[in-house]
């Protein structure tokens, strides 16, 4: 490796101070809803999102995007609110709302003044049971969830074709479903299908509420008790049993050409653990992994190799999310110099993997990378929001508040052997997806 | 330490909506640079934002593209390191320096620890004072803008934004992709990318907001010795420059399922006295999700998923400008739709009741912008660019709640021209061609 460069630093690495992490409290009301609280008091605001356990993965056979359509319908109104009253509301109060969809969780939330936190607890408890719709919003809003389609995906050929490798990353499992759905079944979600999966899935039982700004966590309690302790809990939910994958015996290569497509690119995916409750170890491992391989544009293993000596790509990247119910991915992108056949850069990405097997952990660079991460830590206490965005998330997919507090560490107690061990078990050629994505030009499709 | 007592601080205690206090401090630095602070212990680290007026319009002749590519390789060596090792010592000190170019700034957002403070800004002084431009280093980033140069060509929204901005701007540099063109970006040199920075980085250009574990003294003796030795002055500034946007469609078939539609007409400057007026007209008509083109495109109709409308004061010209994608069967309904909207409004105006909802939305969600050190110091730097005071962070909602119903529906027959508003469509839109 080339790295005498890297004696021109000094290596003072930053002790940084332990962060005191924001005060989160915990309760449980009597019907099953969580709610957690996460105090901050700089500024009189308060971020109140209501996360439910139900998402894409969770969808009937057939109704895919209904999650997420169901989601947009939350706006219509309620027995007490009328069609997009909700959302008027809170922008008369001086605050904002939105929501969206996962594979494993759907969340609805507003920012606003802390002192409006009781209205829009009233407002989001009564839509949690009392819904409403007409056969005219339905037909309207699945216009617009077309549009959405349109927008996020069928005008985007890097989107289309990203929804097609995933749907050949997973055999079994429903994360190979798009989230806003295939669009011959979304143009049939109707009515019923709404309200089906609404009655079943949105219950305080299969909710959390999570808080964030300048409140007092007692009367966070208090006011969670008055607005949704009285909502009845549905009777039988079952667990999040989803089809897993089997054995993945058969290599996937794709190829997808379209005339929208300028810059030729390179994608890889591999089937990779998640993170569990109690067991993370192996999951940080491979955010590691990511990171030391592809998190940084100039100083990571493969844009050492393949973007600085003898460049073979203008980027390289390498990413890894393991906040999932199920199993997740690993993912790698190239997208080769204008010289460089897709071919010639593949095996340019797969002799550096292989290459990076054999070197293992640069040790410089992994001290790098635990700095940055005990500093964002740091970062990260700027940023309240961000922070009840990341607790929703991870109690949605069943991870407990201690595996969440003690996710900074476990990934500071991941080691280079740690890493190498999980590179190993990842890179099986077995469990990918390699895609190419060419433009449809006699140049673009040498390759 | 030694011009420690002469820097020159003010205190302004500003209380936001809900009683949320912004102390905005007021800071000349012994070296004659001016700077805002809010000071904010709690949280060891600072955000710090330094813009410079000026920004891409300033690329010569023949160079488009110059200032884009100079910001982007300022980050790739410095003194005595290399790309590699200035990103490992920007890392190894958990610091971060982001440096972006846009049509009137270039701006420096820099986040770095207290306890490691004075490491961090030598390495943000040397990217700035001593940058190294190596021609292996503007190769490979010339080699990235120019497949963002490729990859624009075939991307809807950018074929539809950079047709707009020619018909508005022609030959003025608005009127053309800061990045650039494939050709002029292939013949920038490094000794372009000196003069470049030595044209758009200058003292009296300069706007400096930063929020954090850092006091007023410290501050000061940090911007001297990080921006003191810059040159004192840039080249002239751009020209003023009427949009000429005369009404009309403009189609740019591409095959793809949704039209996207950009959408605008001449607009009203920063500093004109009716601008606050017009910022809440806007806001009704297109400014947020409860707007009146939101509910007639897409609550009432389904013809989108989001459409907005926007002032744009630029430096030296103003739009208000919109966008959204229809698909191709139903772009034409929906541009219908935009127009009569527009027409009603610039002839009936807003109602009391709108004015009503819009002043408790601007002015509660007014507080919902401090959110964190980063966000508040652009805000800071925002303010300073727009000749606004410190104390407009406390009257600002009192102005908005100033104004009547009679003030914005002048403004809005002044500025809002359904004549001359003017579409530009790129896609397969049925039922519609250039006219």
């Amino acid at each position: 490796m080339k790295y005498g460069l890297a004696a021109l630093v000094a290596l003072a690495f930053p002790v940084i101070s332990p962060a005191h992490a924001a005060e989160v409290s915990h309760y449980t009301l009597d019907n099953g809803m969580e709610v957690v609280v996460l105090e901050d008091h700089r500024a009189p605001v308060v971020a109140h999102t209501v996360w439910y356990k139900i998402g894409a993965a969770d969808e009937p056979a057939g109704k895919s995007g209904i999650a997420h359509f169901l989601e947009h319908l939350m706006f219509k109104g309620t027995d007490d609110l009328s069609s997009g009253e909700l959302s008027e509301t809170v922008t008369r109060n001086g605050g904002s709302d939105n929501a969206f969809t996962s594979w494993d969780y759907t969340a609805y939330y507003q920012r606003i003044a802390a002192d409006r936190l009781p209205l829009m607890m009233e407002m989001e408890a009564d839509r949690m049971r009392d819904l409403q719709m007409t056969e005219d919003d339905v037909k309207t809003e699945r216009q617009v969830i077309l549009e959405e389609r349109n927008q996020r995906i069928d005008n985007d050929p890097g989107a289309l074709f990203r929804e097609q490798t995933r749907a050949a990353q997973y055999l079994n499992h429903p994360y190979g479903i798009p989230i806003i759905g295939w669009r011959q079944e979304m143009e049939q979600l109707s009515r019923d299908d709404a309200f089906n999966f609404y009655h079943r899935y949105y219950a305080p039982n299969n909710a959390i509420l999570v808080v964030a700004g300048d409140v007092d966590p007692e009367e966070v309690l208090g006011l969670a008790k008055t607005y949704y302790g009285p909502v009845s809990p549905s009777p039988d939910l079952a667990p999040r049993l989803r089809p897993q994958e089997p054995p993945q015996l058969a290599e996937r290569r794709m190829t997808m050409s379209d005339p929208r497509v300028a810059q030729p690119s390179i994608s890889r995916t591999y089937l990779a653990p998640e993170r569990d409750p109690g067991d993370q170890e192996k999951a940080a491992a491979l955010q590691i992994l990511a990171e030391l391989l592809g998190g940084n544009s100039t100083t990571s293993y493969l844009a050492r190799n393949l973007t600085f000596t003898d460049p073979k790509a203008i980027y390289v990247g390498a990413y890894y999310d393991g906040t999932s119910i199920d199993d997740a991915t690993f993912g790698l992108i190239m997208v080769p110099s204008p010289d460089v056949s897709m071919e010639d850069a593949e095996a340019a990405l797969d002799a550096t993997l292989a290459q990076f097997l054999k070197d293992g952990v640069d040790l410089e660079e992994f001290e790098r990378l635990k700095t940055q991460l005990r500093a964002s830590r740091i970062y990260a206490e700027d940023n309240i929001e961000g922070l009840a965005r990341q607790y929703g998330q991870e109690l949605a997919i069943g991870l407990s508040l201690d595996d969440i507090e003690s996710w900074p560490d476990v990934l500071q107690e991941v080691t280079p052997d740690d890493v190498m061990a999980a590179a190993h078990e990842v890179f099986d050629r077995r469990h990918a997806v390699t895609g190419w994505l060419m433009p449809t030009t006699s140049e673009g499709a040498e390759g | 330490m030694k011009h420690l007592l002469s820097a020159i601080i003010a205190v302004l205690w500003l209380s936001l909506p809900a009683q949320a206090a912004v102390e905005v401090q007021t800071v000349e630095t012994p070296g004659g640079i001016n700077a805002w602070l809010v000071e904010e212990h709690s949280i060891p680290f600072t955000a710090l934002e330094i813009r410079f007026r000026g920004g891409t319009a300033l690329d010569r002749p023949g160079k488009r593209g110059e200032t884009n590519l100079m910001m982007a390789t300022l980050e790739e060596g410095a003194g005595e390191l290399d790309a590699q090792g200035f990103a490992e010592a920007r890392d190894a000190l958990a610091a971060s320096f982001k440096f972006d170019a846009y049509m009137d700034s270039v701006t420096i957002s820099a986040r770095f620890l207290t306890e490691n403070r004075e490491e961090a800004m030598a390495l943000l002084r040397s990217a700035l004072m001593e940058p190294r431009f190596d021609q292996e280093a503007v190769d490979r980033v010339r080699g990235q803008v120019q497949s963002i140069l490729r990859s624009s060509e075939t991307d809807p929204g950018d074929i539809a934004s950079k047709m707009f901005y020619k018909q508005a701007f022609g030959d003025h540099p608005y009127g053309s992709d800061d990045n650039g063109t494939a050709e002029s970006v292939a013949g920038l040199t490094r000794d372009d990318m000196f003069l470049a920075k030595d044209r758009v980085m200058t003292r009296d250009r300069l706007y400096v907001g930063a929020v954090g574990d850092i006091s007023a003294e410290e501050l000061a003796t940090l911007l001297d010795d990080l921006l003191g030795d810059l040159p004192e002055s840039g080249p002239e500034l751009p020209e003023r420059v009427e949009p000429a946007l005369s009404g009309g469609v403009t189609v740019v078939p591409f095959d793809t399922p949704q039209s996207v539609v950009m959408f605008g007409q001449k607009g009203i400057t920063r500093d004109d006295p009716d601008f606050i007026p017009a910022y809440i007209a806007n806001e009704v008509l297109g400014g947020h999700g409860e707007s009146r083109l939101m509910d007639e495109v897409r609550e009432k109709r389904g013809l989108t998923y989001g459409i907005g409308s926007y002032l744009v004061p630029f430096d030296h010209s103003e739009l208000v400008m919109g966008q959204f994608s229809s698909g191709n069967a139903v772009v034409a309904e929906a541009i219908d739709v935009v127009k009569d909207e527009w027409a009603k409004f610039a002839e009936t105006g807003l109602t009391a009741g709108e004015l009503e909802m819009v002043k408790t939305y601007l002015t509660g969600a007014y507080a919902l912008r401090f959110d964190g050190n980063g966000p508040i110091a652009r805000i800071l730097v925002g303010m300073q660019m727009d000749g606004l005071s410190p104390d407009y962070i406390t009257t600002r909602n009192d102005q908005i709640e100033a104004v009547t119903l009679d003030q914005i529906n002048a403004v809005i027959q002044r500025l809002y021209d359904p004549e001359n508003l003017s579409f530009v469509v790129v896609g397969s839109p049925e039922g519609l061609v250039t006219n």
